[in-house]
């Protein structure tokens, strides 16, 4: 699986990050740095800010205080272009990531195509090369309705990878699938770690997390309560919030 | 003995216990449709009887139903009623056009676009609450009269003017409710492969949207369809304004009954179009789901 071209590897810092919706604050000083070629995952329960700090580093989401630097660049100054900066970072997020309306060629080429200029052909083969290597040519003219769920996100990451980001930034990419499909999708994921991939990865599947985190960070309310490598978060957590959260998943025997 | 439904499925298999359709609901199915054909007549010959046999119906008949009249009115009403096809068919594609672009429009995000939103929701707010017949008054005798250089003064011109202002604004309203079922990781998803909002809108939102609402929208089309008959206040010699002439000349009403026939020979199909699609339409996504 080497059709993908090396990343070059980025160096994602987040500072002070702060951001509330309404009144209610969803990250709070949030500062993370992920050096070039690592793979962060986030933990932590349902509402602890993950998705928001990932929409964020996406500019998805607009931060209110802060800041968020890509290989030196401030990108959530308010001079940067953010569809530029979007096109050297993929997304994928838990469901509904593909257009329903456009077959799986289409869905993969139309960023390539309508951001980048490329025409059909050129970026017909290239789509095609990598549904090779991720094992999905057959599916290239099915809509996304015929395809399996995990065949889905399989194809929201090849769609991301298109536009050759140097950044995966995967929000719980199996948290919707059925529980046999979730390790064809870990596989693809573990496929980008050894091609250098930089990601923040969140997610709720703690093997996956340990297996292939360079560092994993636990979050609580809105912060970052925890970091370290995940053979010391998983077996010596140092927060009694981590603990209590880890023991919960241990007792729901997903550990 | 009593019999448990396992003891049965095992004696005669799993597929006997429920067959796909026994013989007693087939039976039941023909009586219902009996019952309902048997029903229907005495229903409708009930009424007919009342109303044919009632002492008014002759005075009725001779100003309502008048067949000497209705082949004399009908050659104008049509020639009328083609003016109203034409009408309605220019108006219904400048409203789907102009509607999309401020459903758009209303959909852009970012402090850059308050001042498109806030114009485009003045319109939508304004010309909705305002009654449709006021507009084409207004519009109709007003522009004209004011005898602007290089503006038209043709009352029919000003006529659907009115009717596209006013039907855009609801059709846009329709388009947004399309707009806003779509879900919002479909957005996400198109910003972040790098399209501009306007790009997400037109490729990845807006197809999606439409398909949302067609139903909706054929639903404007039977409405239009008859509004377009307004214009008669202007003098606009359309079906309406024809069997009111004609009406005025006779005093008998069997024109306006032309008329009506002309309407519903257009309206009930699109009606019936319109159920069958919706119902179609479900049963996809219901398919779909499972």
């Amino acid at each position: 699986m080497t059709v993908h071209a090396q990343p070059n590897g980025v160096k994602l810092e987040i500072r002070g990050v702060h951001k509330a919706f309404d009144d209610t604050p969803v990250l709070v000083d949030v500062a993370l740095t992920v050096a070039p070629h690592d793979v962060v995952c986030l933990i932590g329960s349902s509402g602890s800010g993950k998705s928001t700090l990932l929409k964020c580093v996406n500019l998805l989401v607009p931060i209110d205080s802060g800041q968020i630097v890509l290989d030196g660049i401030d990108i959530t100054s308010p001079e940067v272009n953010p569809n530029q900066i979007r096109e050297s970072m993929g997304i994928v997020f838990q469901a509904f990531n593909l257009f329903p309306h456009m077959r799986v060629i289409d869905n993969i080429t139309l960023g390539p195509r309508k951001v980048h200029g490329i025409g059909r052909e050129q970026a017909e083969g290239k789509a095609m090369q990598l549904l090779e290597g991720f094992g999905l040519a057959d599916k290239a003219h099915e809509y996304p309705d015929r395809l399996s769920g995990g065949q889905q996100q399989r194809v929201a990451i090849v769609r991301a990878l298109a536009s050759e980001p140097e950044l995966m930034l995967l929000d719980e990419v199996t948290s919707a699938l059925d529980p046999e499909l979730v390790a064809e999708v870990l596989n693809v994921i573990r496929g980008l770690k050894q091609e250098g991939m930089t990601m923040v990865i969140a997610t709720h599947e703690m093997g996956f997390a340990r297996d292939v985190a360079d560092r994993v960070c636990f979050l609580d309310a809105g912060r970052i309560l925890e970091q370290a490598p995940p053979q010391q978060l998983f077996t010596d957590p140092q927060e009694p919030r981590t603990r209590q959260f880890l023991q919960r998943i241990v007792d729901a025997g997903r550990l | 003995m009593t019999q448990s439904p396992i003891d049965e499925v095992e004696r005669r298999g799993p597929q006997t216990l429920w067959p796909r359709r026994p013989p007693r609901a087939r039976e039941e199915g023909a009586r219902g449709a009996l019952i309902a054909a048997v029903s229907t007549v005495i229903v409708f010959g009930l009424i007919l009887w009342v109303v044919l046999t009632s002492e008014a119906w002759p005075a009725v008949q001779r100003q309502f139903f008048n067949w000497f009249h209705f082949r004399e009115s009908f050659p104008d009403v049509l020639s009328g009623f083609w003016l109203d096809v034409r009408m309605f068919l220019v108006a219904e594609v400048l409203i789907l056009g102009i509607a999309l672009v401020v459903a758009m429009i209303r959909a852009l995000r970012g402090p850059a676009f308050l001042p498109l939103r806030v114009i485009v929701v003045a319109y939508i707010d304004l010309i909705r609450g305002v009654p449709i017949l006021l507009l084409i008054l207004l519009l109709g005798f007003g522009v004209p009269a004011l005898q602007l250089p290089g503006v038209p003064n043709s009352r029919l011109f000003w006529g659907i003017t009115a009717l596209v202002i006013s039907y855009a604004a609801y059709t846009a309203e329709v388009y947004r409710a399309g707009i806003e079922s779509v879900h919002e990781s479909q957005r996400m998803s198109a910003r972040s492969i790098g399209l501009t909002q306007g790009q997400s809108l037109r490729y990845v939102i807006v197809p999606q949207a439409v398909r949302n609402v067609i139903p909706a929208l054929l639903n404007g089309f039977i409405s239009l369809q008859k509004d377009v008959a307004l214009v008669f206040v202007l003098g606009v010699r359309e079906a309406l304004r024809e069997a009111d002439i004609y009406n005025a000349r006779t005093f008998n009403y069997t024109s306006y009954i032309a008329a009506a026939v002309l309407f519903l020979l257009v309206s009930v199909p699109v009606a019936r179009f319109t159920d069958w699609y919706t119902e179609r339409d479900r049963r996809r996504k219901q398919a779909m789901s499972t």
